[in-house]
């Protein structure tokens, strides 16, 4: 299978490829590779496309990266939860 | 034994700052430049930062000095390699009692005088910037359309990318240990990793900037505060400009994004832990103004400093030591001010003086001398 196109991050449509490319551009952690490519800022949060991240990254580097930190929500709440009359 | 690699300027803190005062170097013909930065670039305020651009200041030296950020940042959306996502979407500043409004109208007055187009506008004329805007107690708005806001992380990525091809070295993850000095210069920088001989150093590391002028043996009169940010989910795009309502925040970024923030008031800190009161007081400020959005999912939330001096302006350039410049206390205005104050920042290194009246009175010196001057408009 041609890995070039697959889509490792489904909320912004990254690429295997587009990861490779910013990993040779020299964006080699993971804080930075979502900073460039938006990766895993979708509605998932990184949930499905961090590890894929994570296995790519050990994959060229030969080293495990650590992992990004989790921001708060878990996953994402409407701004009206935090009311204090919702009625309003 | 291994090299001492040797710099004509050794640059401490890969934000903004750094960065754009990097940018300024290589165009003033600086041919050896390293830039340090302790995690990757921009991992300290600029990456966590509100995205804002605003000329709407209280004082002729913010005024100036963004009128002439506003240029470059212009001229910065033609000339960088890679898109930095600059918009004059414009800032709406609701302004809720008469008073107020002709409070400001002096504000926008002194900012006329000095080439800004802002002014004073009516509840009709918010309404067709903003139609959804809810106007309940609002007597109208300061407007200016040509302030506006960039993408962040995209214009240090930008930057770093003309930065590489100029030949300027980046060490990422690397932290300064300690400095060596001989009277009143410092001649190497030691990192965990390397050390570098240097001709001039600048330190504008964010909120770290005080401890490294502490390890040199002088102060810096700044304090940090954390303040707190959230983003949204993406909508399809609906607003431009930044409407700021006491210290509330809130725009859309070109990604569809609502971003902002409001100002909680916390005590001096160098603790980013988020809190729920944030939260819950951005959520009621943001739905008073905007009831739309309060359906609209909310996607991260993080924090960062506001690196506050005493009179609210920045402190640029000379130090006691005559080869160590500094750039720091933006309180809450780094981002914005990023590109002129590189460009000044640059140029004193290279030429020993500014270029703009007004950065002269913005030096260290100006606490002890008791020259301060006072900002009033801070949000978030």
């Amino acid at each position: 299978m041609d890995k070039k196109n697959v889509i490792i991050c489904r909320c912004e449509d990254v690429t295997y490829e587009e990861i490779v490319r910013a990993f040779n551009e020299g964006y080699k952690d993971i804080e930075s590779l979502r900073r460039y490519l938006k990766i895993g800022t979708g509605p998932c949060q990184g949930k499905t496309c961090i590890p894929l991240l994570q296995k790519i990254l050990y994959e060229l580097s030969g080293k495990f990266p650590s992992n990004i930190t989790i921001r708060p929500p878990e996953t994402p709440v409407p701004f009206g939860i935090f009311l204090k009359d919702p009625k309003k | 034994m291994k090299k001492v690699k040797s710099y004509d300027v050794v640059v401490v803190g890969g934000g903004i700052i750094g960065l754009a005062t990097a940018y300024y170097l290589v165009k003033n013909g600086v041919r050896k430049i390293a830039i340090i930065e302790k995690e990757y670039i921009g991992s300290g305020s600029t990456g966590r930062c509100g995205t804002g651009i605003r000329q709407q200041f209280t004082t002729k030296e913010h005024i100036v000095l963004m009128r002439e950020s506003v240029k470059i940042w212009r001229l910065w959306e033609e000339v960088l390699p890679k898109p930095i996502h600059f918009r004059q979407g414009g800032y709406l500043w609701l302004l809720r009692s008469e008073e107020e409004v002709n409070e400001y109208r002096k504000y926008v007055a002194l900012q006329n005088l000095f080439g800004v187009d802002s002014r004073i506008i009516s509840k009709d004329e918010i309404k067709e910037i903003v139609p959804d805007i809810n106007l309940e107690g609002v007597s109208g708005a300061s407007w200016c359309p040509s302030d506006g806001s960039a993408y962040p992380q995209d214009v240090l990525d930008s930057l770093d990318t003309f930065l590489e091809s100029h030949g300027v070295d980046i060490f990422d993850y690397e932290s300064v240990v300690e400095f060596n000095k001989v009277s009143d210069r410092v001649i190497s920088v030691k990192t965990d990793k390397d050390e570098y001989t240097l001709d001039n150093l600048l330190i504008a590391a964010g909120y770290a900037t005080k401890s490294l002028a502490n390890k040199l043996g002088f102060d810096i009169p700044v304090k940090n505060y954390r303040h707190e940010i959230v983003v949204s989910e993406p909508l399809k795009i609906f607003l431009s400009p930044m409407v700021v309502d006491r210290s509330l925040y809130f725009t859309q970024t070109y990604r569809g994004r609502i971003i902002g923030g409001t100002d909680t008031n916390e005590e001096e800190t160098d603790d980013l832990t988020l809190t729920y009161n944030f939260l819950q007081k951005f959520s009621n400020e943001l739905n008073n103004v905007f009831p739309k959005l309060s359906s609209v999912r909310l996607m991260r939330h993080w924090s960062g400093f506001y690196v506050v001096s005493p009179d609210k302006h920045p402190i640029l350039g000379p130090t006691p030591f005559k080869n160590v410049f500094i750039g720091t206390g933006y309180s809450g205005h780094g981002f914005m001010l990023g590109p002129i104050v590189g460009k000044l920042l640059a140029h004193y290194i290279t030429h020993g003086m500014f270029f703009l009246e007004e950065a002269n009175h913005l030096t260290l010196d100006r606490f002890e001398k008791g020259m301060l001057i006072q900002e009033k408009a801070v949000i978030g």
